[in-house]
């Protein structure tokens, strides 16, 4: 059965997200819904599909439950494989005792296993909470030409923002000479996107060596770029222009939905070339009433909307009673809205069971955040929940 | 009890040529983002069958595009699963080829091989051009505690209401719910009721028919085969109660469609957790609906972008309604392209149909104006 992979993707998906709060209580923040059918994970497991690549380690750790049911065999990916396709890789039990995943690099080196049944001259580290559609071959094809040892995708950010992301210094070839992560003085504007290629063998090498070391928290960002780089490694900025948006927060989940709308949505997943695949349920069509009032909006299957919808994105199976009003939101799947409901500036998650006369959120204006409703939340006819406010999920207001 | 399914694909491609020029019945497109043949296969595949044989005829391609692996409806089996039934050549002639699709009796002699290796005890027939959501589970459990040998699903309704209520047959029934009469429904039969084409036979029994149907030189299965073994008293009719659409006549196929936009039709057909209607997945992205659209009373699916106005309609995946443009009282079929400032009224546009800015149809409904595959107007 053993066939060579020229380069195998390994997909960090066991970071909690804390600062999705209530979205993340049960779910891992790569399993949260994002743009009505898709899961966050899914921009990912698509882009190595239309890469190319075949054979992708998923690694787990976090509320792995909604996830590991996504994934499943990866059939909707067409990552179903006889051989390679999507594994999934929680921490495990070894001979010499148990550990959880300590860090990204901790992570990878506790599968360096998986990685060699390949035996692969290229590996490519992702995270899967980013929204964005990138080809990883050209930047294999640009790692392979450039002969590094490590490639790392950067992207432009405005200055004001730089101090959030691990910034790169390259030359005019594109080589990193300086790496500085979450610097307080910014000395440019190029920000790793996470995304990384390496050469195995070096790879493995500063893995071997990073784990040694006690010092270390064990981390891509932290430990491996600036032990390579100060060793004298071949480290280059792959450059991607392109819709990227990390979406570990609230108000950058909310605006990246939003991105969706508009006259030209700057994020667009009617792209033929570029499929972005999820895994579906079969819901019906969506059937919008006599009363309805939709404009500039998302809607997905199983939907039936009865009320007035405005500069929202709607997740499957929700119902929409008449008279309600939805703005500025993002409705994740199953959700029920009762008569008379006004949601604003909000996001609500699965399940929610809204009744008459709820006002959830602020007008847009006026808000002051985005109010958060976490999943299977019954809301009471007549409640308030005000601009800003997250309820946490299973519980009644 | 170990079922097995059997869908007939081609029979009653007759009834509308116009969506089946390129097309079997089965993969007509139908509510937006089903083909025909969904309904049988789900509801076969919701009951715990998992063997299904799809007799084909001719025109079969767009099916055998739809069905794929069969993995969309749980059926890429490496036991059972969907096995399609083309006919075949054998060394001196081509009988199967002839004849297989064009009814019943034909279609059954051409894949007797199939049902005489399957080992299941029962066999469901279905033909694909009805519409409903049916527990066949419940339908099996009666029929096994009935003891019977053949059970048909019949439905009461007046059919003289459709154009084409020809090939539609009347089951007469006992008080026991056994079968006394088989009959053809006549034009002025009124309510009855009807064979709905689907069925439960007992494998053996449905293998001695087949047998003796081609030995005794019959050629109604109904009539001849079915009508002579009910004096045996084990064939039983199960009236079915619900949501049940025969697409017969393209101004049926839209009123069948229309049906779609009353919640009770859409609750029973769609609304059951338990029994999906499962369908080829497409990956389409959401729908949007732009700033200034406006959409009232339509079933729409996944993948369209709608700036215009859109009324009482059924809109399938990928399909473009622009600017200033109206659509009422139509069914736009998977990636209809229509510009901007265009009216449609009563339109039925089949796939890939484009029409280009400022352009006004009509037809009326009970003479849908029907727009074939691929047309630019």
């Amino acid at each position: 059965m053993f066939r060579k992979k020229e380069c195998v993707a390994m997909l960090l998906a066991g970071g909690q997200g804390s600062r999705l709060y209530a979205l993340t209580e049960k779910t891992a923040k790569p399993a949260v819904i994002f743009g009505g059918k898709y899961r966050i994970i899914d921009f990912t497991l698509s882009n190595c599909i239309n890469s190319g690549i075949d054979t992708v380690g998923v690694l787990t750790q976090y509320q792995p439950l909604v996830l590991g049911e996504h994934i499943g065999n990866g059939l909707p990916w067409d990552l179903d494989r006889a051989w390679g396709g999507v594994k999934l890789l929680p921490p495990y039990q070894g001979k010499n005792g148990a550990d959880w995943y300590r860090g990204t690099a901790n992570a990878i080196y506790q599968n360096m296993e998986f990685i060699d049944r390949y035996d692969p001259e290229y590996v490519l580290i992702l995270s899967g909470d980013h929204i964005y559609k990138m080809d990883y071959a050209a930047m294999l094809e640009y790692h392979k030409q450039t002969g590094a040892d490590a490639t790392i995708a950067v992207i432009n950010v405005p200055l004001s923002e730089a101090s959030r992301f691990g910034i790169m210094s390259a030359d005019e070839n594109g080589r990193i000479y300086k790496f500085a992560e979450k610097p307080k003085e910014p000395e440019g504007t190029l920000a790793s996107m996470g995304i990384y290629i390496f050469t195995k063998k070096k790879l493995f090498e500063y893995l071997i060596s990073d784990e040694e070391n006690k010092e270390s928290s064990n981390d891509f960002g932290k430990n491996i770029i600036p032990t390579m780089l100060a060793s004298g490694e071949k480290l280059c900025a792959y450059p991607f222009e392109g819709y990227w948006k990390d979406v570990g927060t609230i108000s950058s989940l909310w605006e990246a939905n939003m991105d969706l709308l508009g006259e030209e949505p700057v994020l667009k997943l009617s792209d033929e070339d570029w499929r972005i695949y999820s895994r579906h349920e079969p819901y019906a069509p969506q059937y919008i009433g006599e009363d309805a009032v939709i404009e500039n909006s998302s809607v997905t299957e199983g939907c039936e909307i009865e009320g007035t919808l405005k500069n929202s994105v709607i997740g499957p199976g929700v119902k929409i009673a008449k008279g309600a009003v939805v703005e500025d939101s993002v409705i994740f799947d199953n959700v029920t809205i009762g008569e008379g409901s006004t949601i604003s500036c909000s996001i609500i998650d699965s399940g929610v069971q809204i009744g008459k006369k709820v006002s959830v959120g602020a007008a847009k204006d006026n808000a002051k955040g985005v109010a958060v409703v976490g999943a299977g939340v019954v809301v009471g006819d007549g409640e308030v929940i005000a601009d800003n406010e997250m309820i946490y999920s299973g519980k009644e207001k | 009890m170990s079922v097995a399914g059997l869908i007939f694909s081609n029979i009653h491609d007759s009834s509308l040529p116009e969506l089946t020029a390129k097309r079997s019945i089965a993969s007509v497109p139908f509510g937006c983002r089903y083909r025909l043949i969904d309904f049988p296969l789900s509801n076969m595949v919701n009951s715990g069958i998992s063997k299904i044989g799809i007799i084909t005829h001719n025109n079969y391609g767009s099916l055998m595009d739809h069905i794929g692996t069969g993995k969309d409806w749980d059926l890429a089996r490496r036991s059972g699963g969907i096995k399609i039934l083309p006919p075949f050549i054998t060394e001196f002639e081509n009988p199967t080829a002839r004849r297989q699709g064009a009814n019943p009796f034909d279609a059954l002699i051409g894949v007797r091989n199939f049902i005489s290796k399957c080992t299941e005890d029962e066999i469901v027939f279905s033909y694909s051009d009805i519409i409903c959501n049916i527990d066949l589970a419940a339908v099996l459990k009666e029929h096994k505690a009935r003891g019977a040998e053949v059970t048909l699903i019949t439905y009461s309704y007046d059919a003289s209401q459709y154009k084409n209520s020809g090939g539609l047959y009347t089951v007469a029934s006992n008080d026991d719910g056994t079968v006394s009469a088989i009959s053809l429904y006549g034009r002025r039969s009124g309510e009855k009721n009807i064979y709905t084409d689907m069925a439960i036979f007992n494998r053996e029994v449905l293998l001695e028919m087949i047998d003796s149907m081609a030995c005794d030189g019959y050629n109604d299965f109904y009539l001849d085969v079915l009508g002579k073994y009910i004096n045996k008293g084990t064939v039983y009719a199960h009236s079915f109660e619900g949501v049940f659409m025969r697409i017969s006549s393209m101004d049926g196929y839209f009123s069948a469609s229309m049906k779609l936009l009353s919640a009770e039709a859409r609750d029973e057909l769609f609304g059951n957790k338990e029994r999906p209607i499962h369908t080829k997945v497409r990956n389409s992205a959401p729908t949007l609906y732009k700033e200034g659209s406006k959409v009232k009373n339509s079933y729409i699916a996944d993948g369209c972008v709608i700036e215009g106005e859109v009324e009482n309609s059924i809109i399938f995946r990928g399909v473009k309604v622009g600017r200033g443009t109206v659509v009422k009282n139509s069914i736009l079929l998977q990636d209809t392209n229509v510009g901007e400032n265009v009216k449609l009224g009563c339109v039925i546009t089949d796939k890939d149909v484009k029409i280009r800015d400022g352009r006004e149809l009509s037809g009326h409904t009970t003479m849908p104006f029907f727009i074939s595959k691929g047309t630019t107007v």
